[in-house]
């Protein structure tokens, strides 16, 4: 069986301050990680390659730096490793960013592609959906948990007011949750390999077959007009006083407020 | 592609079980909106099966056509057989601007009809205006964690596709006099359409009232100490008539149920009351809440970045406060 698990390297937004003068994110020193959602879709795959034996590929499309992702993704036990790199891929928006990386999934065999559902510095969660279109691929989007039946995945796929147990015969594309499962470490021979013995394919537009017009900024439907870092409001006033005033300044602020009578 | 071509409002509106969601709702009301700049109508797309709600409370909040298509295949929500309505109607109809509700299907079928038809999608928009110029969709959201905001334009493509969160639009005043259209639109499916077998649907009766629709919220984060002092939290949230809610830390640390958490990968809310107790205040807290009507931040650290977003800042101990503050307030009507 082979998997392909779609990762993204992200700025570690929990890690991110901003600067009370400005009001802007402080981005220096944030450290880059594999995005959760994705991270919980390699060990998905990882965890299917223990039980039933399989060939996982890990693939970000994104800057040479993602090089690193990829490294802790081999680390942790993924046998291929392809990074999509071009300034040609720049300034992609979704819709580009799913043609590029349908393109390179075509030159690879597959029964499974995962991708995590959404990146936390975009968290539009439209790259899988969009991919499995390009594909024509059947797709569940919001996976909490995946087991192999044959050549069938039983997936739970989790909605705000309950979830659905689904069958779906591969090929098939889904996307994963982060609370799906909690991803292994990279082991210490998993880390010598992966600088050592493993490797890097870098792809490039040469690699793939999608026509140049549909790639990057210029292949992008939706452009930013314009970005803002939002007013930031007058803060209200603040009270440092025992527990017993505190209680009656808000008592007070509520009634004011007509939220109690 | 001649954009004269495209014309109106479509709005996607999701049903489960029969009933039409209240995102959807609101995006008929902003719908409305914008069809009265745009000099244009509102279109209401319904997919499902055997409806249970009045199609035409959908007309009094805005809508001049309701098109349902009413086909058993669509009863539960299935991404091929959703897709292929969608893009039929979308293909005849074709409305210059499409709103879909952000929710679990929205996010699933949006992404997919727009690959299909090949148009851009913006997602999560908190805020959608008409550009007086071009007459193009101004699309606005959240980047970066919530702090950054990016206005996104489709300027080549039609129809412009955004998906919005629940909680962002205002519902709008029904008016019972407004007349409008319902139309069946009828779709044939393909077996091959049926490409997943839902084997159980589920529904987690567990979960008490959303968050999303309550008016007072008192919220929890790691400062609250441990899952059992969560208890005094959902005390004061009953005697404000309210519910609980949770900063990622809780929910992560398995205190409370996913479905209460607040922020950039939970919910956005805006109660007319937010309490934060012992929550910090990262952006992607902030970006879930900070559109509230009134917030008041209860944190023991006077450095925590949530009182720069509260109405009221006290700076103490949540578990000290609150024994005062249930002493004194009026005991409310749900707690017999």
């Amino acid at each position: 069986m082979n998997i392909i698990v779609c990762i993204k390297q992200v700025p570690d937004t929990t890690e991110v301050r901003l600067d009370p003068k400005t009001g802007t994110l402080i981005r220096d020193g944030v450290p880059s990680i594999i995005n959760p959602d994705d991270k919980a879709g390699l060990e998905a795959a990882l965890a299917l390659k223990d039980e039933h034996g399989a060939h996982v590929t890990v693939l970000t499309m994104g800057p040479p730096q993602a090089d690193n992702a990829l490294r802790e993704a081999l680390a942790m036990g993924a046998d291929r490793a392809i990074l999509l790199t071009d300034r040609k891929f720049a300034g992609a928006d979704t819709w580009a960013t799913s043609m590029t990386i349908a393109a390179a999934i075509r030159n690879l065999d597959y029964d499974l592609i995962i991708a995590g559902r959404q990146a936390i510095d975009g968290d539009t969660a439209q790259v899988g959906p969009q991919i499995a279109e390009k594909l024509n691929l059947p797709q569940v989007s919001y996976v909490d948990d995946m087991k192999k039946d044959g050549d069938s995945l039983i997936l739970k796929r989790v909605f705000e007011d309950g979830y659905h147990r689904i069958k779906v015969q591969m090929p098939c594309l889904i996307t994963t949750l982060s609370e799906m499962n909690t991803a292994r470490y990279m082991s210490v021979q998993g880390i010598f390999d992966a600088y050592r013995e493993k490797e890097v394919e870098t792809w490039t537009y040469a690699n793939i077959e999608v026509e140049e017009q549909h790639l990057g900024l210029k292949g992008s439907p939706t452009r930013v007009k314009k970005s803002f870092t939002k007013s930031v409001k007058a803060p209200g006033k603040k009270y440092d006083v025992d527990p017993q005033q505190a209680a009656q300044i808000i008592l007070e602020n509520l009634k004011e407020k007509y939220i109690i009578d | 592609m001649k954009h004269t071509d495209y014309k109106d409002v479509m709005v996607f509106c999701e049903q489960r079980e029969g009933r039409i969601e209240k995102v959807s709702k609101e995006l008929v009301s902003k719908g409305r909106e914008l069809a009265d700049n745009l000099e244009c109508c509102v279109r209401a797309l319904v997919l499902g099966h055997d409806m249970k709600d009045d199609l035409n409370e959908l007309i009094h909040l805005g809508a001049d056509e309701v098109i349902l298509v009413d086909e058993k295949e669509l009863a539960v929500f299935m991404t091929e057989p959703y897709t292929k309505a969608m893009v039929q109607v979308v293909l005849d109809r074709k409305p210059d601007v499409i709103l879909v509700g952000a929710s679990t299907i929205g996010r699933d079928l949006a992404p997919r009809v727009s690959a299909r038809i090949n148009t851009g999608l913006t997602a999560d928009c908190t805020s959608l205006e008409v550009d007086e110029e071009t007459k193009n969709m101004l699309m606005t959201r959240p980047a970066f964690g919530g702090n950054i905001m990016a206005t996104i334009i489709c300027p080549e493509h039609r129809p412009q596709m955004s998906t919005v969160r629940p909680g962002v639009m205002t519902l709008a005043e029904p008016n019972t006099d407004r007349i409008g259209v319902i139309s069946k639109v009828p779709v044939k499916f393909e077996t091959t359409d049926m490409n997943i077998e839902i084997l159980e649907v589920v529904k987690e009766t567990k979960q008490k009232a959303n968050i999303e629709d309550a008016n007072v919220l008192v919220s929890g984060g790691r400062g609250v100490g441990n899952p059992d002092k969560m208890k005094s939290l959902e005390s004061l949230a009953l005697r404000l008539g309210g519910n609980v809610s949770a900063s990622r830390a809780v929910v992560d640390a398995g205190w409370i149920d996913r479905n209460n958490q607040v922020g950039q990968t939970g919910k956005t809310v805006r109660p007319d009351l937010y309490i934060a107790c012992g929550i910090s205040g990262a952006i992607q807290h902030l970006a879930g809440m900070e559109e509230s009507e009134f917030i008041v931040a209860i944190n023991k650290d006077e450095t925590a970045p949530i009182f720069d977003a509260a109405d009221l800042s006290i700076v103490g101990d949540v578990h000290k406060i609150i024994p005062e503050l249930m002493k004194i307030l009026p005991i409310h009507e749900n707690e017999q």
